[in-house]
């Protein structure tokens, strides 16, 4: 059984959390940098990525989060998350954590009236995955060993690098639970490596 | 096959709202308090709420300039308000890319007996309620996002507690209830029965429930959250502070950690003064902003 945390500054936590309990793990809400230590893997939810950034540095979890990662514990970021992820941001100087080797640009599908959902292959995971985008980011390129999972047209929708997972749309809106299954899958694998 | 307008999409876009506040903010310099502060959207308005109350008069739709001003200052979602009733303001508004719109008591209503039929637009929709059966049948007309009316441009949060507290209740007496029992209460309430069925199943609201209308400081934030709100609105709360950007940092982390009271005592030295309050029993007829529509 694997102990899964979802950082709980803002957005979509409450879904993700009924996401990993359906999977028959436990889940814990981060609120504290203190309460990291005791996860084996963390997801990073939809909401807003500046919102979410201001809190991080505001409470001590910027470095404590890339610590996390760094130490080989796994990430799965969603929408807000795959851009907190990023090495680099479009049109913008700065990235957030820096993690995964890959560019993104934000609400890049545009506003919310073009906001959308659509069935999507994903790689190792399902092949009719209803995906859905809200203000979405995706993915400009991937660099080093990033792995591309998913397209939508010829966008990149979804990525892996190790144990790092993102996606650009929310599959914590939906009750198809295989995602985040595919993501403890990663999180019990790094639990035996670390042993 | 991609499909835009869903109900997964529009109500999706609320659900990353959760947890955070929500800005009144009248030009773009307010806008980008607004961000910095950590807001998660901002709200596009010509003048607060406290000010409308002041003009008097018919309060409208905001000039397409400020609302396209604020859409180019920020990347965080902006929320624009149309009369109640006015299909044609809520277009213009979807036209012009408006990522949520609020079918608004704060402002004049075009339509003193029907909402907009909200499930035709692509855009989502946020409206105000009292309790469960307006909340419901805001629902049932295709609102995305509702919040509690509270008694706008007061300052006072008294009826926000109140209109959240019956919500809440509501919800509670629901799920206890017979189906025989339920109908009849659909009866009363004016709540569509399918959805008062989907109340009592999941004992809680189908779609994110922020509150709005009194709040003014980061206790008042945080008061609403304890109380089971989703998230905050502040409408003249912060703008008609004398620390802006302070009260604005203030009430978004007070939000985030609602039962934190160490930092909410923190949070809440040395802030200025907070926005002139109104006694809202002195308000009658028409000034009483939540009796424009039921």
């Amino acid at each position: 059984m694997a102990t899964i945390g979802v950082l709980g500054l803002q957005g979509a936590f409450r879904e993700h959390i009924q996401s990993i309990e359906a999977c028959g793990h436990d889940a814990v809400l981060i609120k504290k940098v203190e309460q990291l230590e005791a996860v084996n893997g963390l997801v990073l939810p939809g909401g807003e990525s500046t919102t979410m950034r201001r809190l991080i540095d505001r409470y001590g979890f910027f470095d404590a989060l890339v610590q996390f990662g760094q130490a080989g514990k796994p990430i799965f970021g969603t929408c807000a998350g795959l851009i907190l992820l990023a090495s680099q941001i479009e049109n913008d100087d700065d990235n957030h954590l820096g993690l995964m080797d890959m560019t993104v640009a934000r609400n890049a599908f545009g506003r919310q009236k073009q906001s959308f959902e659509a069935p999507l292959e994903i790689k190792g995971v399902a092949d009719d995955f209803e995906a859905v985008f809200i203000r979405a980011p995706y993915v400009l390129d991937v660099h080093h060993d990033t792995e591309v999972l998913a397209t939508y047209g010829d966008k990149i929708v979804a990525a892996k690098q190790g144990h790092y997972l993102a996606t650009a749309f929310h599959p914590e809106l939906t009750d198809d639970h295989r995602l985040m299954a595919y993501f403890i899958d990663m999180v019990e694998q790094s639990k035996l490596a670390s042993v | 096959m991609s499909n835009v307008g869903t109900d997964r999409v529009k109500r999706g876009m609320a659900e990353m709202q959760k947890g955070g506040v929500i800005m009144d903010v009248v030009n773009a310099e307010q806008a980008k308090i607004a961000e910095e502060a950590g807001a998660v959207a901002v709200m596009a308005l010509e003048r607060v709420p406290s000010d409308i109350r002041a003009a008097g008069g018919v309060a409208r739709m905001a000039d397409p300039t400020v609302t396209e001003e604020v859409l180019n200052a920020v990347s965080i979602p902006v929320m624009a308000k149309a009369r109640i009733g006015h299909i044609v303001e809520a277009r213009v508004l979807e036209a012009m890319g408006a990522d949520y719109i609020d079918e608004s008591e704060v402002l004049t209503p075009a339509d003193d007996i029907y909402h907009i039929d909200k499930n035709d637009y692509t855009v989502p929709f946020v409206c105000g309620c009292r309790n469960l059966g307006e909340a419901l049948r805001r629902i049932g007309e295709g609102a995305s996002m509702l919040r509690t009316k509270g008694e706008p441009g007061t300052g006072n949060i008294v009826e926000a507690v109140r209109h959240m507290r019956e919500v809440q209740t509501q919800i509670r007496y629901v799920q206890n209830m017979a189906k025989d029992e339920l109908m009849v209460y659909a009866k009363e309430t004016g709540a569509p029965y399918e959805l008062l069925l989907q109340v009592q199943e999941e004992g809680r609201l189908p779609v994110v429930n922020f509150a709005a209308g009194g709040i003014a400081t980061p206790s008042d934030a945080a008061l609403m959250m304890e109380l089971g709100a989703d998230g905050v609105f502040v409408g003249s709360g912060i703008f008609k502070s004398n620390n802006p950007e302070k009260f604005a940092r203030s009430i978004v982390e007070a939000t985030t950690h609602y039962q934190d009271y160490e930092l909410i005592a923190k949070l809440s030295k040395d802030l200025g003064t907070a926005m002139p309050g109104l006694e809202t029993s002195t308000l009658e007829g028409n000034d009483r902003m939540q009796d424009r529509s039921e």
